[in-house]
């Protein structure tokens, strides 16, 4: 399995997924430069965290016009897999490869602590490794995750289990208490209609070792290699 | 002529002036006035505090880089060096909050990398006034907001600081930013224009006029006109800093590069000279060749502009090429704006004509240094507590209890995870530590090595004695290193202070670096860098004297031991008091308890002395914690500071953070031998002290290593369920507190005090 990690300019947690896809892979991890629009034969995509362009206008906005984004779109398309952290979430919303757009915090301020987070499905190559209704703790860093999608497109992505990740209590359940940025449904987490595509908030690359408080998140790099 | 006027608008005295005709044998132009005007400014040449300066402790073996350079650097291990700095930005942040903040952390990053270290880890060192005020609240927000936008776009883990409210910061916050990043031994870069004939790149943003005289703003006082400041105030662009970092990085991984500094204070003028001076050449510059943010700028405004994001390299004649491939990938400008020479001058050219030709050494080594007049303050405050006062004894007993949650609810005791919340404290998954401990801990990886940091002032101490006050926070800050079980190495300062031509502010000024040489030489944590704000005063009111100090120290790290947290683990630990407190007299116990948090929050007063301190117990007491943690003795350790031991307890049992909620909770059963009274035995600050928890097998073990290096050891008693809540008995008194209720007096004190409404009363005041 040889993973991939976009690195647009601004892009500051490109260095955190390299490492920890390396970890899971047992494969070093290869940077994707944001001008190219070569994927260098990755059999896996990651659109890491960060600031893509500074992300003045709007989060992801300018990055979706990158010629790497070209390039993933058209790997996305062919059903290859390709996940998204935080900001790369934020992206692959722009990019029209995930519906529903992230908005501001509800309480309007950055927000960077450990949260929990329920696994909806396993069926997508980065959760194949999880139990259904597993509970990992994976932390967040963002001041613009508050998922919205108009009210038909939510009712779609309920009724197809596109839903991947919500945020819940420790115990797993879902209160509004444990939703830290105002998510409609609670969601931390979807994928595409093809399942390939995964965009998640949180930061799983920093909950890949023990030391850091939580290895919780390596299984989703992990998760991979039975898929393939 | 040059007018009066003309010289206060470049802050240059009459005596100085005269001092520059004789330096350059003529008359200067405007420009070359304001040349002078920032590089002599009290911001850039320390010129009030230099000769006091110079009486620190700077070198030890692990120290590769003292002061004088853009940032201090200590050898690490297996190749690996530290780089750090703290530094103010006080002036524009009471101008403009979020920028003035903003822009202190950008300067504080681009120190840092300038030496070849890409930065890890900040903290910040914050003042504010009381938050019943609707400004103070604003001010905070806006600073917070500010260093969370620029750090968290950068892309660097915040490890939390310290926050401190006084009402004589109401009018002057202070903002200090500390930076600490990581490079090679062998691949650091330092600030010199090396090699006659070689290219001056300049590199990054565009000049504009923001900032244009900044670093002279921070050497004056504030009157009611100072938002008209508020231009003086630069723009921050984190998205820019990071492209910076990265293209200087890379570059200078071509080895195409010699020299290299930032742009701070006072801009191009500052690192050309400075550049120039520490290799003994010059630089000529072609002012025509600057890119730039606005058409028509001048020369002066040029060279006075301190236009953010900026870098000045000296590269290798024949590979400028391979420099600007590098920052042209990064969709930057590098372009070559002049060459270094063999004069040793600062000569400028714009549009054709020389427009300033000041050798170095005129702005760099002949700037004025003063040994301004000294007169210890007069006491304000009174030795002993206020006749028919609560401490003297007359007044009626008090409840405990109650007062320990008046505590743990205060503005400075309090939790202050809503601002640091708001900080991307893991991003580049280095921290082992975060924000809310002692001191925060990054692991360097791919080795065994961690280091550990921590930040300390403490205004009101100094204020009532400035020289054991200082003592202190440099003890405070190492101590807090230590209780992670790291070995402090080196340290930094930043010296924030009132009007040094007022001979009192001037004493205290001088007793504090004073103190502060004592401390670090007997802790052994030598001064690298820092930086020294003075004139933190609005309308003749100055601040608290407060120095701040930063520790960073070294430690061990693998898979089985992390560093030591400050919170207790589990349930069934023997819980214990390790001191190398000095035994006080019932009189200086009274005058002790006048400096603490007790006086001021709970009885509403201050007076008498800071805490007595042992330097040579206090050192004792970081090598048995770092012993009792390598030993995998000490399981928890929390140093006693503000609030005094009470405190210190009632924080160990709580979580670190709120959402870690209850679940991380463990309560205690305490008997604490009365000292003097139930609340000086609770309450008192005295310094050296820290609770510790360890598996009751190691206990003994513990006791003898605390024994062996002269320190008491004390057994409090154990960790219990945290149902059982906190229970402490001290003499007469005997309180049982829910551990909910503690954390719902320290957890969420300071949201609610910044989310209050605003009251009636302030907007009729």
């Amino acid at each position: 399995m040889q993973i991939g990690v976009v690195v647009f300019p601004g892009s500051n947690c490109d260095h955190d997924a390299l490492h920890a896809a390396t970890l899971a892979s047992g494969r070093e991890a290869v940077p994707l430069w944001h001008e190219s629009t070569d994927l260098q034969g990755c059999d896996m995509i990651i659109l890491p965290g960060g600031f893509s362009y500074g992300d003045y206008l709007r989060t992801g906005a300018i990055a979706r016009f990158s010629p790497i984004m070209a390039a993933v779109a058209q790997f996305a398309r062919a059903g290859n897999p390709v996940l998204g952290i935080c900001n790369g979430f934020q992206i692959l919303c722009e990019a029209g490869l995930l519906p529903g757009a992230l908005l501001r915090n509800a309480g309007l301020r950055f927000v960077c602590r450990q949260v929990h987070l329920r696994v909806e499905s396993t069926a997508t190559p980065f959760t194949g490794g999880c139990r259904a209704g597993q509970v990992l703790q994976v932390p967040i860093a963002h001041g613009d995750g508050n998922y919205y999608a108009p009210p038909e497109v939510l009712e779609q992505l309920e009724r197809r289990q596109q839903v991947i990740f919500r945020y819940c209590t420790a115990a797993g359940e879902i209160t509004a208490a444990a939703n830290p940025n105002g998510s409609l449904h609670h969601i931390a987490g979807i994928c595409n209609a093809g399942r390939n595509v995964v965009g998640l908030m949180p930061h799983p690359e920093r909950a890949s070792e023990a030391g850091l408080g939580s290895a919780d998140g390596l299984q989703l790099f992990a998760s991979l290699q039975p898929c393939r | 002529m040059t007018t009066d006027e003309t010289l206060r608008q470049q802050g240059i005295t009459r005596e100085e002036f005269e001092a520059i005709r004789r330096l350059l044998g003529r008359e200067p132009n405007l420009t070359e006035l304001g040349i002078f005007g920032v590089m002599w400014s009290e911001h850039c040449s320390y010129k009030s505090s230099r000769v006091h300066l110079k009486a620190l402790p700077t070198s030890g073996p692990d120290i590769l880089q003292g002061p004088g350079e853009n940032a201090g650097v200590v050898r690490v291990g297996d190749g690996w060096a530290c780089v750090f700095k703290i530094e103010s930005h006080n002036h524009p942040s009471f101008v403009e909050p979020f920028e003035g903040a903003a822009t202190g952390v950008g300067g504080i990053l681009r120190d840092v990398f300038t030496m070849g270290a890409r930065p890890v880890a900040i903290m910040d060192s914050l003042r504010f006034g009381p938050l019943a005020t609707a400004k103070n609240r604003a001010l905070l927000e806006g600073v917070v907001a500010g260093i969370a936008h620029y750090g968290n776009c950068f892309g660097v883990a915040n490890l939390g600081g310290e926050t401190q409210f006084d009402a004589s910061y109401s009018a002057n916050p202070l903002v200090n930013a500390f930076a600490l990043g990581l490079a090679r031994e062998d691949k650091l870069f330092f600030g010199k224009a090396t090699g006659v004939g070689n290219p001056v790149i300049y590199a990054g943003a565009k000049t504009g006029r923001d900032g244009i005289h900044g670093a002279t703003m921070a050497s004056e006082e504030f009157s009611e006109s100072s938002s008209a400041k508020r231009p003086n105030v630069q723009v921050g662009d984190p998205f820019l800093e990071k492209l910076l970092l990265e293209a200087c990085l890379e570059a200078m991984a071509t080895g195409a590069v010699l020299g290299i500094q930032d742009m701070g204070a006072a801009g191009l003028t500052s690192s050309s000279t400075e550049m120039g001076a520490r290799a003994g050449t010059g630089i000529e510059l072609d002012l025509d060749q600057v890119p730039q943010r606005e058409t028509g700028m001048t020369a002066y405004e040029m060279l006075l502009s301190e236009s953010q994001e900026r870098m000045l390299l000296v590269a290798e004649a024949g590979r400028e090429a391979e420099v600007y491939a590098v920052f042209a990938k990064w969709g930057l400008d590098a372009v070559q704006v002049g060459r270094v020479t063999a004069e040793g001058r600062f000569r400028v050219r714009h549009r054709g004509a020389v427009v300033a030709d000041i050798p170095n050494a005129a702005l760099t080594e002949s700037a004025p240094r003063y040994r301004r007049p000294q007169r210890p303050a007069a006491r304000t405050l009174p030795l002993d507590p206020p006749a028919g006062g609560e401490a003297s004894g007359a007044a009626p007993t008090r409840d405990p209890a109650a007062d320990l949650l008046t505590l743990l609810g205060s503005a400075n005791v309090c939790s202050k995870a809503w601002i640091w919340e708001q900080y991307d404290t893991m991003v580049r998954t280095n921290t082992v530590a975060g924000p809310g401990g002692d001191a925060g801990v990054i692991r360097i990886k791919g080795t065994r090595w961690g280091l550990a940091m921590a930040l300390d002032g403490n205004g009101r101490y100094c204020q009532l004695d400035a020289r054991a006050g200082t003592r202190l926070a440099v003890a405070e800050a190492a101590r807090k290193v230590a209780c992670a079980g790291a070995r402090p190495l080196a340290a930094t300062n930043c010296l924030n202070f009132g009007n040094p031509e007022k001979p009192e502010v001037m004493a205290q000024l001088a007793e504090a670096i004073a103190g502060m040489g004592e401390a670090c030489a007997a802790l052994g944590t030598p001064i690298t860098g820092g930086n020294v704000s003075l004139y933190n005063e609005t309308l003749g009111h100055g601040i608290q004297p407060t120095p701040v100090v930063g520790v960073v120290g070294r430690i061990e790290l693998s898979a089985e031991r992390g560093p030591t947290p400050a919170r207790f683990q589990q349930t069934g630990r023997a819980v214990w008091l390790l001191s190398g407190a000095a035994a006080l007299t019932a009189e200086e116990r009274r005058q002790r308890l006048g400096a603490t948090e007790y006086a001021a929050a709970v009885l509403g007063q201050t007076w008498g002395l800071p805490p007595a301190l042992d330097l040579e117990r206090e050192r004792a007491l970081h090598g048995v914690l770092a012993a009792g943690r390598e030993r995998g003795w000490i399981e928890s350790a929390h140093q006693v500071s503000t609030g005094g031991l009470a405190v210190a307890l009632a924080e160990c049992c709580l979580a670190r953070r709120a959402e870690e909620g209850e679940t991380a909770r463990v309560g205690a059963r305490l008997t604490l031998t009365e000292e003097g009274d139930t609340a000086a035995t609770l309450f008192e600050e005295s310094a050296t002290r820290v609770v510790v928890s360890c598996a009751p097998e190691h206990a003994a073990g513990l006791e003898a290593l605390a024994d062996a290096a002269g320190l008491e050891a004390t057994r409090l008693g154990e960790t219990v369920e945290a149902e059982r809540g906190l229970e402490i008995t001290c003499g007469p008194a005997r309180m049982r507190l829910s551990l909910a209720r503690l954390a719902q007096a320290w957890e969420t004190s300071l949201g609610r005090q910044l989310e209050s409404v605003i009251s009636p009363m302030e907007v009729l005041t």
